[in-house]
């Protein structure tokens, strides 16, 4: 075989019919280009979406589980028999973790771990007035809480080290604020469940980019908020956890689990939305682009077809003087392989522009999430993914006409 | 002289529409610098038996030996190594590449060989179409040349590598008198140089200048 002497026969065909190999070229260009486009941007909001969650969120979270529903006393002394109790009240149990601070400190020491903080967390009141807005107090350790999700960075007021320093001091969602119209320095009354108020002094907002962080949540010092609400300096109700890898999260959490008895609920589990709309956005860019991909592979299929059925001749004479099989058929997948590479190319370069026009269009998405434009990603595997799934396709597609046309019998043709 | 040919009882059948027996037991052998022509009515098996002889139909029974190799029972890559660098054809209906100019046309099956380098086989090729008088159309496009002349170039396409025998199918059948005679004035000029030629014609005059004619009938041969 002389691939020198085939690439300049290929060469000569495709020339010789210039619109055939644009359009088959045109359909390996759509589905590249569209490929690159949608999995751009589909990996960009998976990889979003899930950076804030991640960021925002522990990757494990221990926390005692309250149970509201408790089978009855006389249930369980008489069973199976006419109990009726009517509307009865859950226990008076605290959702407190036992001995957190010193759970919090063992879990630190294990291997993996990058950070972890105790807390209380309680629903409260602010009062703006006469108005009422309601949102959450985390009690913290505000250094180890530093370490988990990087707040420092994510202040857009006011500072860390204030809170330290002030018992009084509280940190505050930045949306909240402006919703309670208060800005650092100023003070707010804060009314807990249990009907208590305090005044707290502003001494930061910080913003996380997602909506339902920073419409509700605010910071406060630990034993502050423990005061308020009248429990002793080990009251906590909540360990959050960093891991180093968040997957390990998931083994970890059931080990801590089986460890201490309390509920654990790791990332994944507690983000199963994002996690369902990734897959389904995966799903979704692999199946247009597929069809975009086969639809494109069967114009080649039906380009080539035709190639070989209007050099019939050509065939019988190449192999009249003494090309074998396999120089036809490379003679035939080059022109393939060369339709699918240029419209590959193509693709990549159009799929990069539609890419780049969509990272850089404006999108507004209010307060619900820290957008300014789409979320695009632009990385290489893509590309490489997209021309290797073109140039695989092509081939596949110029394939069966080559072997047809390696197999075409001279005699009948020239026989005339 | 040397015999560059041994065909030896070759016997062909088609099955298609019912079993029929085209040549039947045909044997003759060619020399070196032979100009021979096969003869016969319509339908009695010539193009069969050039078909056979230029090994690409397979199917028969019997034996073919060309430049001393048996070409019998060899696999398709082996005779199509052999077709290049020891057959040439002229066919009826011309059969160049359209898209390709007089010289490309020529110079293929010498590329394919690969015994001389580009700007040899470019080289050997424009003398080739000089040696015919087609020098002055060498970068035409084939598809641009009349019947003539496209039949000269395949005959210097056939001549490219030097082949032991050229082969042709009604070589003039498509040509009027003057090319006809253009052809018979080339293959002599080349059968004197110690070219090997077998051609089959329905021309007389065609036939009765060669060195010598083989007469078939009903797939036989009845004279040489
Ligand atoms: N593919 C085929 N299948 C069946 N029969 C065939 C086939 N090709 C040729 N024949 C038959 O074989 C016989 C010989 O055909 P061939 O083409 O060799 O004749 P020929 O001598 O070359 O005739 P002509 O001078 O008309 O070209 C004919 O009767 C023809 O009908
Ligand atoms: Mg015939």
């Amino acid at each position: 075989m002389n691939l020198h002497i085939a690439a300049e026969i290929a060469k000569t065909h495709l020339l010789a019919k210039k619109k055939q190999t644009m359009v088959a070229m045109l359909g390996v260009t759509f589905g590249i280009a569209m490929f690159i486009t949608m999995i751009s941007f589909m990996q960009g909001v998976n990889q979003f979406l899930e950076d804030s969650a991640l960021d925002a969120s522990p990757h494990v979270r221990m926390y005692n589980e309250v149970n509201t529903q408790r089978p009855g006393l006389i249930d369980e002394v008489n069973p199976g028999g006419f109990n009726v109790v009517y509307h009865q009240k859950p226990k008076d149990e605290l959702s407190r973790l036992k001995n957190g601070i010193t759970i919090a400190e063992r879990i630190e020491k294990e291997a993996g771990v990058l950070g972890v903080s105790p807390q209380l967390s309680t629903q409260v009141f602010f009062n703006n007035g006469p108005i009422q807005i309601s949102g959450t107090v985390a009690g913290v350790d505000m250094e180890r809480e530093n370490r988990l999700y990087n707040l420092s960075s994510r202040l857009k007021s006011g500072s860390l080290r204030t809170l330290q320093s002030n018992p009084d001091g509280l940190i505050m969602g930045a949306t909240l604020a402006r919703k309670l119209n208060v800005r650092v320095g100023d003070k707010v009354s804060v009314t807990t469940p249990l009907g208590t108020n305090r005044i707290l002094r502003v001494v930061g907002t910080f913003s996380f980019g997602i909506g339902t962080v920073d419409n509700i949540k605010s910071y406060a010092n630990l034993s502050t908020v423990q005061e308020m609400l009248q429990k002793d300096p080990g009251y906590i109700t909540d360990i959050h956890i960093k891991m180093v890898d968040p997957l390990q999260a998931i083994p970890f959490g059931k080990r801590l689990h089986a460890i201490f008895g309390y509920h654990t609920e790791d990332w994944a589990t507690a983000n199963q939305a994002i996690l369902a709309g990734e897959n389904i956005r995966n799903v979704m860019t692999f199946v247009v682009s597929f069809t975009l991909l086969v639809v494109a592979g069967f114009g080649i299929y039906n380009i080539m077809n035709m190639t070989v059925m209007n050099k019939i001749k050509d065939i019988a004479i190449l192999k009249a003087t003494g090309f074998d099989g396999k120089d036809i058929v490379a003679i035939f997948l080059l022109q393939a392989v060369f339709i699918g590479l240029s419209g590959g190319i193509l693709g990549l370069l159009i799929g990069f522009g539609l890419s780049y026009l969509l990272s850089i269009m404006p999108f507004d998405a209010g307060d619900v999430l820290s957008l300014k434009t789409f979320p695009v990603i632009f990385a290489a595997k893509y590309y490489i993914m997209g021309l290797l799934f073109g140039v695989t396709t092509t081939i596949l597609a110029g394939f069966f006409p080559s072997r047809k046309a390696s197999r075409v019998d001279p005699v009948s043709i020239l026989r005339g | 002289m040397e015999t560059v040919l041994n065909a030896a009882r070759l016997n062909k059948y088609f099955y298609d529409p019912e079993k029929f027996q085209v040549l039947k037991d045909v044997t003759f052998a060619v020399k070196k610098g032979e100009f021979l022509s096969i003869i016969g009515k319509s339908g009695c098996g010539k193009s069969t038996l050039l078909y056979l002889l230029s090994t690409m139909d397979t199917e028969y029974e019997g034996t073919i030996e060309m430049a001393g190799t048996s070409l019998t029972g060899r696999s398709q890559d082996y005779l199509s190594h052999f077709r290049n660098e020891h057959l040439g054809f002229v066919f009826q209906f011309h059969f160049l590449l359209p898209e390709f100019s007089a010289l490309q046309n020529v110079m293929l099956p010498g590329l394919k060989l690969g015994r001389y380098s580009e700007k040899e086989v470019e080289e050997r090729a424009m003398e080739k179409l000089r040696l015919i008088g087609m020098a002055d159309f060498a970068r035409k496009p084939a598809s641009k040349l009349s019947g003539g002349q496209q039949q000269r170039v395949a005959i210097a396409r056939a001549m490219i590598n030097d082949p032991t025998i050229i082969m042709g199918d009604e070589p003039t059948g498509n040509l009027d008198r003057a090319n006809t005679e253009n052809v018979f004035h080339i293959f002599k000029e080349l059968a004197g140089m110690g070219q090997t030629i077998i051609a089959v014609t329905h021309d007389p005059d065609f036939a009765a200048g060669c060195d010598r004619v083989i007469e078939m009938s009903d797939g036989m041969i009845i004279r040489q």
